[in-house]
C-alpha cells in the first residue's frame, strides 16, 4: 500500500504534464453550462435546484470521462513503460488503484471547478445545499465507475483512440440498460427477474436518485461495486495483455 | 546466487524460451548471446517477474520469482529493451519517482538520484523533459533508473545499443565498476563487447542453451583459434605451411593479401611457423596469432553447426 500514493502522485502529475488535462476542464465547463442553462433550461424552471445541471451529467461524461481514462494503460503499452513499471516493486493492486484514484481525482478536480454553479443559485434562491452536496457526491462516483470501465478497456487496448471507443460502447450499455426501449425488448419473453436486473444495472437509475439528493446505501454500493469490479478486470487483462 | 531452472515460455504460435537452466554466481558478468528471436529478451522479462513462465521457474537471491516477485524484485535493476520511460516527465521528476518506488525518502532520495546522475554524467539535462533527449540521453537515464537503488543484481537488455562508440566505451566502463559485488546480465548481439566486459559468455538459439563458457573458452573452440596469419611482400610457399605438423589448413584473404594457417584444435603451430619463415628466409611483415573470431563461433552455433 505504501506506494500507491507514489503511483497516484506521478500519474496526476502526468495529467498536467501535458496542455490537455486544462483543454479537458475548458471543454467540460463550457459543456455542463450550456447543457445547464439552455437544453436544461435552468432559469426557464424557476426552480432553486441544480437539478438541470445534474440531469446531463451522465451524458455529459460518456464521452468526456473515457477521454480521462483512455491514456491510462494503453500508453503505457505503447511506449513500453508497462514493463518498467510492471518490474518495479510494486503490486499490481497498487498500479492499478493508484492510476485509477490520479483520474479519478482528476475528475473531480474538474467537477469541483464548477462551483459557480452553486454560487448562483444560492444567489438566486434558497435551494438545498445538501442535496446539491449529495449530487455532487453521486456525480463523483458516477465518473469513477466510467472511468474504471475506461480503465479496463485502455488496458485491453493499445491505441488510445480504440480504448476510447470500447469505453464508451461499453459505458454506453450500462447507461441504456435502465431505459424503456432496452427494457421492453427484454419484457417480452425475459422472466420479470431479468428484467429488472438488467434495469438495476443502470447507471441512470441510480444517479437519477443521488442526484435528487437520496443516498441509498444499496446505490452507494452498486457504484463502489461497479468500480472495484472494473478495476479487478482491469488487472486481469493487464496481466493477459502486458507482453503484446 | 540467480538460478534458473528448466525455465520455459510458450506463446500462442512459438516456444521462445525452452527447458533453460543455467546459474550466475556472483561477481559474474554475464553476456547473454543470441541471434534476434533467440529467447534473450523473453528471459529477462521472466527473471524480472514481467512474464509468468509457462513452466520452470528462477530464483534471484534465493527468492523464487514467482512466490516472491517483490522481494525478488526489489533486488534487481532492470534496463528494459529500448529502455522505455515516462516520457512526458523530467530527467529529474522521472529519477525521483523512482527513487521513491524504490523506498527512498528526504536527503537519502536526493543523494540517490545526485550519484545516479553523477555516474551517467546527466547534469546537463536535468531539467529537459525525456522526450527531447537524444538516443544517447535516453538510454543513460535508463540505465540511472536501474542502477539507483545499488541493486545486487543488474539485468540489462542491450545497453549500448544505439550508442556510439564513446558512449558505449563509458556504458562499458560503469558496468564494469558496477560489477564486482553484483551478477550483471547483458544480452547483447554485440560481440566485441562479451570480450570487452563480460567474464562468462552463454549462448542461445531458438530458446535452447548452445553454449556456456568464458569468452576465451568460446574463442577457442574457432577454427581460427592459435591460427598464424602472415603478411609477405612476396609470394609464400603454401603447401610448405600445409605440411608443417599440426596445421590444418591453408587459407587466403584475398583482401588482404595474407595468408591464414590454421591449427588443429589443440595444438600450437607458431614456432614451426616461424621456423619455416626464418629457414626459407621469407620477408613477413606483419605476423599474427589469432585468439579466435568470436563471430564465427556464434555464428556456426546458431546456425546449428557442430564446432
Amino acid at each position: 500500500m505504501t506506494q500507491l500514493p507514489i503511483i497516484f502522485k506521478r500519474e496526476l502529475a502526468s495529467y498536467f504534464a501535458t496542455p490537455l488535462a486544462y483543454v479537458f476542464i475548458v471543454i467540460f465547463l463550457v459543456l455542463s453550462g450550456v447543457f445547464t442553462f439552455y437544453l436544461g433550461g435552468f432559469f426557464e424552471s424557476g426552480q432553486a435546484n441544480l437539478a438541470p445541471f445534474f440531469n446531463f451529467h451522465p451524458w455529459l461524461y460518456l464521452f468526456l470521462v473515457p477521454a480521462i481514462a483512455m491514456r491510462l494503460w494503453a500508453e503505457e503499452r505503447k511506449s513500453g513503460s508497462i514493463e518498467l513499471l510492471m518490474t518495479l516493486p510494486i503490486t499490481r493492486f497498487e498500479a492499478v488503484t493508484g492510476k485509477f484514484f490520479a483520474a479519478w481525482v482528476f475528475a473531480g478536480l474538474a467537477l469541483l471547478l464548477t462551483f459557480p454553479m452553486i454560487i448562483t443559485v444560492n444567489y438566486l434562491g434558497e435551494p438545498d445545499n445538501g442535496a446539491i452536496v449529495t449530487g455532487y457526491i453521486g456525480s463523483w462516483l458516477l465518473a469513477g465507475a466510467y472511468l474504471a470501465i475506461g480503465s479496463c478497456m485502455s488496458a485491453l487496448a493499445k491505441n488510445q483512440v480504440i480504448a476510447f471507443i470500447l469505453a464508451v460502447s461499453v459505458s454506453f450499455l450500462f447507461m441504456v440498460s435502465g431505459f424503456p426501449m432496452v427494457l421492453d425488448g427484454f419484457s417480452g419473453w425475459a422472466p420479470q427477474w431479468l428484467v429488472d436486473a438488467v434495469a438495476s444495472l443502470s447507471f441512470l437509475t441510480r444517479f437519477e436518485a443521488i442526484s435528487k439528493g437520496v443516498i441509498d446505501l444499496r446505490d452507494l454500493l452498486y457504484f463502489l461495486t461497479l468500480i472495484t469490479a472494473w478495476l479487478a478486470a482491469t488487472a486481469v487483462v493487464i496481466d493477459l495483455k502486458k507482453a503484446d | 546466487m540467480i538460478e534458473i531452472r528448466n525455465l520455459t515460455k510458450r506463446f500462442a504460435q512459438h516456444t521462445a524460451v525452452d527447458n533453460l537452466s543455467f546459474r550466475v554466481q556472483q561477481g559474474e558478468v554475464l553476456g547473454f548471446l543470441g541471434p534476434n528471436g533467440a529467447g534473450k529478451s523473453t528471459t529477462m522479462k521472466m527473471l524480472t517477474g514481467f512474464l509468468a513462465p509457462t513452466s520452470g521457474t528462477a530464483s534471484i537471491l534465493g527468492f523464487d520469482i514467482q512466490q516472491d516477485t517483490l522481494k525478488a524484485q526489489r533486488q534487481i535493476g532492470y534496463l528494459p529493451e529500448g529502455a522505455p520511460c515516462y516520457e512526458d516527465m523530467t530527467v529529474r521528476g522521472f529519477l525521483e519517482f523512482i527513487a521513491a518506488v524504490r523506498g527512498y525518502q528526504g536527503a537519502e532520495k536526493r543523494e540517490r538520484v545526485a550519484r545516479a546522475v553523477a555516474q551517467l554524467e546527466l547534469e546537463p539535462v536535468l531539467g529537459q523533459s525525456i522526450e527531447t533527449l537524444s538516443k544517447g540521453f535516453k538510454r543513460r537515464v535508463g540505465l540511472a533508473q536501474a542502477i539507483l537503488h545499488d541493486p545486487k543484481v543488474l539485468i540489462l537488455d542491450e545497453p549500448t545499443d544505439g550508442l556510439d562508440p564513446n558512449q558505449k566505451h563509458q556504458v562499458r566502463k560503469l558496468i564494469q565498476s558496477l560489477a564486482h559485488d553484483k551478477i550483471v546480465i547483458i544480452s547483447t548481439h554485440i560481440l566485441e563487447e562479451v570480450s570487452a566486459v563480460c567474464t562468462r559468455a552463454v549462448v542461445i538459439g531458438q530458446g535452447r542453451l548452445l553454449a556456456d563458457g568464458t569468452p576465451l573458452e568460446l574463442e577457442s573452440r574457432s577454427r581460427y583459434h592459435q591460427a598464424v596469419t602472415l603478411v609477405a611482400d612476396q609470394a609464400l610457399d603454401r603447401q610448405a605451411l600445409a605440411a608443417l605438423p599440426g596445421v590444418a589448413g591453408v587459407e587466403e584473404n584475398a583482401r588482404e593479401h595474407s595468408l591464414s594457417v590454421l591449427a588443429k584444435p589443440g595444438e600450437v603451430i607458431l614456432p614451426q611457423v616461424n621456423g619455416l619463415i626464418a629457414e626459407r628466409g621469407w620477408k613477413v611483415s606483419e605476423l599474427n596469432v589469432e585468439r579466435g573470431r568470436l563471430d564465427e563461433v556464434f555464428r556456426s552455433l546458431t546456425r546449428g553447426e557442430v564446432v
